[in-house]
């Protein structure tokens, strides 16, 4: 709405507030057990930025939570919940996989095409299933989407076990449907970063742009915000409903060809729903729904998640207690509307002396 | 109002910063105490247990999978087992032997390389999961010995620890035979593969070795973490007759012990038995009005880590080799726990007609 002076610096002063919140109540927990709060984050930090690996890997799960988190975000602008991040995410992963064993001879440009648009179709489909049961018959895209997500982890399992491979993992894809570029990984030591953190800052651009300067951005933020009178003012809530919910599985869908692609270059069964479609929400909500926000939210996640692992060895930190810190921070990430309550409440008081309400 | 509610939030805020910054002195003065104290312990410890035992100067490390280093199962076994051999060895943990854990399966490679930054001499990686993950570090690090549990890898620097499972859950299988009195027992498996099928196969052939009238209902959770899906699917067993159910899932089974001690505890004359897997299970079995674990089938993960690093400081790493434990080795078998003396009867006659080779189980439900 009103791009005040005032509301840019509070987009910015909310989330870095949330983080600090975090931080010093992950600090309190550490110290009510009887751990070294200090010396837990400096493993956590020295362990990443000290090594070009594992700051390589931190940027690789960043990336990956780049595509999750704008996919969250877009269905978010326009008024949806879409909790399916994570099943969109592994549809991706299977489609591009699919693909790359499917066609191993093809060109690397060609393949690698391929591959990342079967994945944002795929992700896309599964992600317009619940956008066109909510658009046409009005049930509820968490509850859809929650339920697809259990759909989606079976199907891979099964698709892993009957279609791609006889066991629990496909075989490893080819050079040619890679993601991994060499001086990338030269240069970090070997960690899996890939070109798709080139993807990524490309994605994050074009999101921006739409979201921006076009006039199907503007419908997508303006049903949002309120459906009503976007329906009165002539654009199709349906329309966008379901063109918000595609594009944000399509993205998800290219996170999780990114992962596979990228991270792994195989396909395996999963015991569990992929965390990065979850934390996705949680990158989202820290940049709130701001694309350059989420892109560097994500790399704080990047850098909690890779450095979490150096608490317990190199801090003494049980490893449930460096889990229970980051959702700590995570949380009042999360909680943020809490926080930006209280800064609006502050800001009005002082505009208005009547106070509050 | 909300200008007092901030005020206070403020204070909050401030005072906890400075409770983590004065605290984070004493805190580093206790951790300077640690070490002493901690020195002081494997001290003492070296001296009860003899001035025989020389600290050696060697390492281990173990990455596990998601079932995480307390699933009271095959990681925990494996981790128990370091961890007496590096206390037996005057090692301290984090230099002489440590684990790290798992979250998510894109965790695996970076705990590998964690873990050979912090320079252990040899990593394990723990369970079928981490193969993958074993041979491209593997690869990367060809200097650098590494172990796996469960699978076969081929590289030369990796040593492949394997077990026959399969003769301990037919053992298992009797068991649950001769003590079943619905005539229904079940198997909860983890996620489906040749591992977890080799105690599916083994167990339904024990069941069978006895009465192959018995039904065995065989589900799988998909998962080795998840403790809420045991639960469920034990629901769905017990409810439809079985009396005794198998389960080879982690920490999946620990849904299955607390849905069966829920039962017991609300209607204790119809008897439930749940079979444990890979460490004797029986104190997960404790309820009011005593212990519901029948029997556990044993893996020891922990021998076999440890065995093939003894191997490996007395005559060096056993690499690109593959060691499987039996029944005959004692790397798997099954503990009396709850059984009858009918049962373990039973159960002795099968284990010995097995390592005599009178029996043969099958390994694979499938046939290859």
């Amino acid at each position: 709405m009103q791009t005040t002076s005032k509301n840019r610096l509070n987009a910015l002063l909310i989330p870095l507030f949330s983080i600090l919140l975090g931080f010093i109540f992950g600090a309190i927990l550490m110290l009510l057990f009887g751990y070294n709060p200090i010396d837990a984050y400096s493993a956590m930090l020295m362990g990443v930025f000290n090594s070009p690996y594992f700051m390589g890997e931190a940027i690789r799960q960043a990336t990956v939570l780049t595509f999750t988190g704008l996919g969250f975000a877009i269905a978010f602008k326009a008024g949806f919940f879409n909790i399916g991040v994570a099943g969109q995410l592994l549809a991706g992963w299977v489609a591009a996989i699919w693909v790359a064993l499917s066609f191993p001879d093809l060109p690397r440009i060609i393949l690698l095409t391929l591959s990342l648009g079967a994945a944002i179709i795929a992700g896309a489909v599964w992600a317009g299933i619940a956008g066109a049961l909510r658009a046409y018959f009005g049930t509820s895209e968490v509850i859809v989407t929650i339920m697809l997500n259990y759909t989606a982890l079976h199907l891979t399992n099964y698709i892993i076990r009957s279609v791609l491979a006889t066991g629990n993992t496909t075989e490893i894809v080819g050079e040619n449907a890679s993601l991994r570029v060499g001086w990338l990984t030269t240069l970090t030591q070997g960690s899996r970063i890939n070109m798709g953190l080139f993807i990524a800052i490309i994605v994050v651009i074009l999101y921006w742009v739409f979201m921006t300067q076009t006039t199907a951005g503007f419908e997508v933020r303006a049903v949002g915000l309120n459906p009503d009178a976007s329906t009165y003012a002539g654009m199709s809530a349906k329309r966008n409903i379901i063109l918000s919910m595609l594009i944000s599985g399509g993205l998800a869908g290219l996170g999780g060809a990114v992962h596979g692609l990228g991270t792994f270059g195989n396909l395996f069964t999963q015991s569990g729903l992929p965390s990065l479609g979850f934390n996705g929400i949680a990158v989202a909500l820290l940049g709130l729904g701001n694309p350059v926000g989420i892109f560097f939210s994500s790399i704080l996640f990047g850098v909690l998640d890779v450095g979490a692992g150096f608490m317990p060895n190199r801090a003494g930190v049980p490893d449930e207690m460096a889990d229970i810190v980051i959702a700590a921070i995570i949380f009042f990430v999360g909680a943020n509307y809490v926080i930006r309550l209280v800064l609006d409440k502050m800001q009005s008081n002082k505009t208005a002396e009547k106070g509050g309400e | 109002m909300s200008n007092i509610k901030l005020r206070s939030l403020l204070a909050i805020g401030s005072s906890a910063l400075l409770l983590a910054a004065c605290s984070g002195e004493d805190a580093s003065d206790t951790s300077t105490d640690e070490p002493t104290t901690e020195e002081d312990t494997t001290a003492d410890s070296g001296d009860t247990s003899g001035d025989n035992t020389e600290s050696v100067d060697f390492s281990v490390a173990m990455v596990t999978d998601e079932g995480g280093v307390d699933d009271r199962s095959f990681n925990q076994s494996a981790w128990e087992g370091i961890k007496e051999w590096g206390q037996e060895n005057g090692l301290e943990e984090g230099s002489g032997y440590a684990y790290y854990q798992s979250d998510d399966s894109s965790d695996f490679v970076p705990n590998f390389n964690q873990a050979l930054a912090d320079g252990y001499d040899i990593i394990y990686g723990i369970g079928y999961l981490l193969l993958d993950s074993v041979n491209q570090v593997a690869d990367q690090n060809p200097d650098q010995h590494f172990g796996i549990v469960d699978d076969i890898s081929d590289r030369d620097n990796v040593v492949s620890l394997t077990f026959k499972d399969h003769q301990a859950a037919f053992l298992a299988g009797v068991a649950a035979a001769e003590t079943t009195e619905t005539g229904k027992v079940g198997f909860i498996g983890g996620i489906k593969g040749p591992v977890i099928d080799r105690f599916q196969t083994g167990f339904e052939a024990g069941v069978a070795h006895v009465d192959d009238s018995i039904d065995v209902d065989v589900q799988y959770a998909e998962s080795f973490g998840d403790a809420g899906i045991g639960q469920q699917i034990a629901a769905g067993m017990f409810s439809n007759g079985a009396d005794i159910i198998y389960h080879a899932a982690g920490a999946v089974g620990n849904g299955v012990f607390t849905e069966a001690r829920n039962r017991m505890e609300s209607d204790p004359d119809n008897k439930l038995w749940v079979i444990g897997v890979d460490r004797d299970q029986e104190a997960e079995g404790d309820y009011d009005g005593g212990n519901l674990t029948l029997t556990s089938t044993l893996k020891q993960v922990g021998n076999a880590v440890v065995e093939s690093t003894k191997q490996a400081i007395d005559e060096g790493f056993p690499g690109g080799e593959t060691i499987a434990y039996g029944l005959e080795k004692g790397g798997v078998d099954l503990v009396e726990g709850n059984l009858s003396e009918e049962a373990w009867s039973a159960v002795e006659e099968a284990r010995q007609g097995v390592i005599d080779g009178d029996i043969e189980v099958p390994e694979f439900t499938y046939s290859n």
